[in-house]
């Protein structure tokens, strides 16, 4: 409803070619930033131009979007760097789920931010929003990314833009996360990606992304496996362990930085890539016929469920909200590596469904935060009777991550379960089942905890309150959203299945 | 006819210029005369490049001596693109020289600096321009000798010892050449380029000259700091004062492996490569070069001394692509002395601006700087993520050569090395990155100032030409793969 609400005004945007569209969206996130850096001495108008160029960007997305749906192509190259490689932006079904959501989410953290920065008293907040803004326009340059040469150059500068963002508090602890963060997105995507699109620039002459794939016929089947394996593990982004620990490391991070990047934009950067590099690269039939994830597969179904057993062990809450996004995240890569219209579907609507009840509960602990510096789930007893609003959408977004209908992480676990069926690989889907019951498991017992609990020394919380009005406002939202992709899954649906091939 | 006469005075113009400038009053004068020079020189250059771009050989008869009787200046794409190199990194530097030389040298001796700048300018532009093997050496040896000078004019006393250190290991070097020019000339009776490598074709297998061929390469070896005969790179570039320090790392080794590339593919061949074991030799100290200087970077507690190592590294890096001996590995090299001058040239620039305003390099004065910094820093930072290949970046054409003519061999160690290369190089920026960013200002580097806006400018161009030539390699790589061709180098066959 809202988006259509949207696409009627963004119709008032002033004419512009499909492709200085792409451009526009690309270049608005950079100039916002220097607008932000620009008023950095007057925090109120650095605030309304964060807020605005957010709301232009998500205005400028649903106007693509409307393009899109209309057939439109949309498409620019900018530079060819190398002999036969372009950089090249170009919009498909997937990129643009991607962008609607990171732009959607920016929006809704931005709100968020205004409250959090001031009520937490955060150092060097200019740099903090420009920062932010230039990392979501290198998200959309990964959505965009017309070929696989494209998408590593956003890939990495949306690596280095966010170091800065985690060692934020500038403290000990943040340099040893912010170095393990870099340390490890750098060395996987060197050591590993880079060689991984290398090789199959040598073997196909060519990094487009092609309906059907580009390797099958070029690749001896016996060395698919090795090579899918260098793009799973150089992807380190995704997660998938054993190369997960830069994202606990990452929490040192502000909230909002953890909410957004860490929940959404990076880490759905990585599993976007992952299901790019599968369908385009790789091609699905390609998939199943050499049998690529036929081992590899196992590791992001351990993954699924070791991550979420850590989950449990951990008392910081946004250690455990980590954990549970490390598990997530392996959800898509499963879809990815089913390789079947069902699972990829699944797959591709994880992406929407888990960043919106993922920024809901990092909502929470960040407002939990503000209000009370709590950061350990056990000394949260009893606050949701002086937080209803925030334990609240805490539980909505809880039960969306679970899959319990009527919210709209049920869609994306349905089909994920039914590609497993479909391949009839049924330890998989006992894994999937038995990860929704450890969901359970170590999500519902902060706000059952929060709204039955007691605090550890007896005392009720009379004294606080909720946390700032513009945090409360971005929770409502995403909960809300929660609830009405359940009712109302498009356009993710339609955009998923597109990408899934079941057009 | 113009085009011809040209060419000389691009060696001509400086080396009168030098002696001029001697003997004028210190202060500004010689610095001005110099910048003029430099950037007529540019011009010159820039011009000799789109002349020879289209695969056309300029060649100009000294005093009307015909070859291969007397001296001949032949100039194709290769030789252009080095000078341009060359003459280009000269020409950023100048405007930069002014301040930082006005804060590093006496002003008594900023006539006879301006002069020696000029006639280490004059050799390396000289080698780049000469068709004659002995003539080279003499070139060599010119800014070899300015080079030992204005070294020793660094700040510290260490400065001599550095100079000093260099003086020695520069002579044997030089020596080696000439012992082995003597060899060949010996075997052939000939100096020029073109006649030597045809007179040596039909004696390939001979012992003299396979020994000529030694000394010419470890003499060669030497001046380019390949491992294991770095050892007197590190002081030099530390000691000298911050303007020659960008100009020899951004200059000096290229031109040594423009002269490596030179003699073994031009007047040797790429056949004689293929009997002797001359590529292994250069793939397996390329290989230990590029581990080894790396990681000795990491542990150094000094911003130019870690640059120099990292320079050594990256020289190896050349020498791999040559090791690799096809038409991809000597593009890759040849990429690679254009973009690595752009890195090290910014790199080296930022270390002089931190050095103007701190007075020192080392780790411990640079605590916060990068608050106190902000362009300065951000130099550093985008010149790093250059140095290490990101894509985005001049480094990353580079990295993408290499690694595209290593899996061409199918040398999956090669490969390893390249990568491990770039990790390694990782570690070693984020040291200088978290030092001046995270790490609290102390009391001393609170005062401190963004450098001078003359400082900061040339640093920029370099910084911005980083990013440029990431995105745009009409230039690089078309003018690589033209002279890869030229050299006579074959594609890679199983």
């Amino acid at each position: 409803m809202l988006l259509i609400k949207l696409q009627k005004y963004s119709g008032s945007l002033p004419t512009m070619s499909d492709q200085q569209l792409v451009l526009f969206a690309l270049i608005l996130p950079l100039a916002g930033a220097i607008g932000i850096l620009l008023c950095g001495s007057r925090p109120n108008l650095r605030e309304t131009v964060s807020l605005t160029t957010a709301a232009t960007v998500c205005l400028v997305i649903v106007h693509i979007y409307s393009r899109f749906h209309d057939g439109a192509l949309l498409a620019v190259d900018i530079a060819e760097p190398l002999p036969g490689l372009t950089i090249r932006f170009e919009l498909e079904s997937l990129g643009m789920l991607f962008a609607l959501v990171a732009s959607f989410l920016w929006l809704i953290t931005s709100i968020y931010a205004i409250g959090y920065m001031r009520g937490h008293h955060e150092l060097n907040q200019t740099r903090f929003y420009a920062l932010f803004a230039v990392a979501i326009g290198s998200t959309l340059g990964v959505a965009f990314a017309g070929n696989l040469l494209t998408l590593f150059l956003c890939y990495e500068i949306l690596t280095i833009l966010t170091y800065p963002l985690v060692a934020h508090e500038g403290t000990d602890e943040a340099r040893r996360g912010a170095r393990r963060y870099i340390g490890i997105l750098l060395t996987t995507s060197i050591a590993l990606l880079l060689l991984a699109i290398l090789i199959t620039y040598t073997i196909t002459g060519s990094l487009d992304f092609r309906e059907g794939g580009i390797l099958a016929d070029k690749l001896d089947p016996a060395w698919a496996g090795l090579l899918y394996a260098l793009f799973i593990f150089g992807i380190g982004k995704a997660a998938v362990m054993p190369v997960h620990r830069w994202l606990p490391a990452a929490m040192v991070a502000p909230t909002p930085v953890s909410a957004l990047l860490h929940a959404v934009a990076v880490v759905k950067a990585g599993v976007f890539t992952v299901l790019k590099v599968t369908i385009y690269i790789f091609g699905t039939d390609f998939i199943k016929n050499s049998g690529a994830s036929d081992w590899i597969i196992w590791f992001a179904g351990g993954t699924i469920l070791l991550a979420s057993l850590v989950a449990m062990t951990r008392d910081n809450l946004k250690l455990r909200l980590a954990y549970s996004t490390i598990s997530q995240l392996s959800y898509v890569v499963l879809g990815a590596m089913l390789a079947t219209n069902m699972s990829l579907l699944g797959g591709a609507l994880h992406i929407s469904m888990h960043a919106f009840a993922k920024i809901t509960l990092f909502f929470a602990a960040g407002a939990i935060l503000v209000a009370t510096n709590k950061s350990e789930v056990s000394d949260m007893g009893g606050l949701g009777r002086a937080m209803p609003i925030t334990f609240g959408a805490f539980l909505i977004g809880s039960l969306s991550i679970i899959g319990l209908p009527p919210f709209g992480g049920m869609w994306s676990k349905w089909y994920l379960g039914m590609g497993t069926v479909e391949t009839g690989q049924w330890l998989l889907l006992s894994v999937l089942l038995l990860s929704s019951l450890l969901n359970i498991a170590y999500l519902l017992p902060v706000p059952v905890r929060g709204f039955f609990g007691k605090s550890r020394d007896g005392t009720t919380y009379t004294q606080v309150r909720e946390a700032p009005v513009s945090c409360l406002l971005a929770m409502v939202i995403t909960s809300l959203a929660c609830l009405l992709l359940f009712f109302y899954p498009e356009p993710f649906y339609q955009l998923a299945l597109n990408a899934a091939g079941g057009k | 006819m113009i085009e011809q006469n040209l060419s000389l005075l691009l060696v001509v113009i400086p080396l009168l210029s030098a002696p001029v400038i001697a003997i004028l009053p210190n202060g500004r004068a010689p610095w001005l005369i110099t910048l003029v020079v430099t950037w007529t020189c540019l011009a010159i250059a820039g011009w000799q490049l789109s002349a020879v771009i289209d695969g056309s050989v300029i060649s100009y008869e000294l005093g009307g001596w015909a070859p291969p009787w007397g001296i001949e200046y032949r100039i194709d794409v290769v030789n252009a693109f080095v000078g341009m190199i060359v003459s280009a990194i000269a020409a950023i530097t100048l405007p930069y020289a002014l301040r930082s030389v006005e804060k590093e040298i006496p002003l008594h001796q900023t006539s006879l600096f301006y002069s020696l700048f000029l006639l280490c300018l004059v050799g390396l532009l000289g080698i780049t321009q000469t068709g004659d093997v002995f003539n080279l050496f003499v070139f060599l040896e010119i800014s070899s000798l300015s080079s030992y000078v204005l070294i020793a004019m660094g700040e510290q006393r260490r400065a001599l010892t550095s100079a000093y250190q260099y003086l020695i290991m520069g002579s044997i070097g030089a020596t080696f050449l000439l012992i082995g020019i003597g060899l060949v000339y010996v075997e052939t009776g000939t100096l020029n380029m073109l006649d030597l490598h045809h007179r040596l074709h039909p004696i390939l297998d001979h012992r003299t000259v396979h020994t000529g061929f030694a000394f010419i390469v470890v003499g060669i070896a030497l001046k380019l700091a390949l491992f294991p005969l770095h050892l007197w790179l590190p002081n030099a570039y530390k000691y000298s004062p911050s303007v020659i320090s960008v100009f020899l790392a951004a200059t000096a080794t290229k031109v040594a492996v423009y002269i490596m590339l030179r003699m073994v593919f031009s007047v040797f061949s790429h056949d004689f490569v293929k009997i002797t074991p001359t590529s292994h030799i250069f793939m397996l100290l390329g290989m230990f070069g590029v581990i080894l200087a790396s990681v000795a970077a990491i542990y150094q507690e000094d911003v130019k001394r870690l640059l120099a190592y990292s320079s050594i590294a990256q020289v190896s890096y050349m020498v791999l692509g040559m090791g690799l001996a096809s038409t991809l590995g000597i593009t890759a090299t040849l990429v690679h002395i254009f973009n690595h001058a752009l890195m090290k040239g910014a790199l080296f620039m930022a270390c002089g601006a931190v050095v103007y305003r701190v007075g020192s390099s080392r780790f411990l004065n640079l605590n916060g700087l990068g608050r106190q910094m902000p362009w300065t820093f951000a130099a550093i930072c985008i010149a790093g993520l250059s140095l290490i290949g990101i894509p985005g970046t001049a480094g990353f054409i580079s990295k993408w050569y290499f690694m595209l003519a290593a899996l061409e061999h199918q040398s999956w160690i090669i490969v390893l090395v390249i990568l491990l290369g770039s990790l390694l190089a990782v570690v070693y920026m984020w040291k200088i990155v978290e030092i001046m960013f995270l790490q609290p200002a102390t009391a001393s580097t609170q005062a401190v100032k963004e450098a001078p806006v003359s400082l900061l400018i040339p640093m920029w161009i370099l910084i911005i030409a980083n990013i440029y030539f990431g995105f745009n390699t009409e230039l690089t790589v078309n003018v690589a793969d033209k002279a890869a061709e030229i050299l006579g180098v074959t594609a890679y066959h199983e």
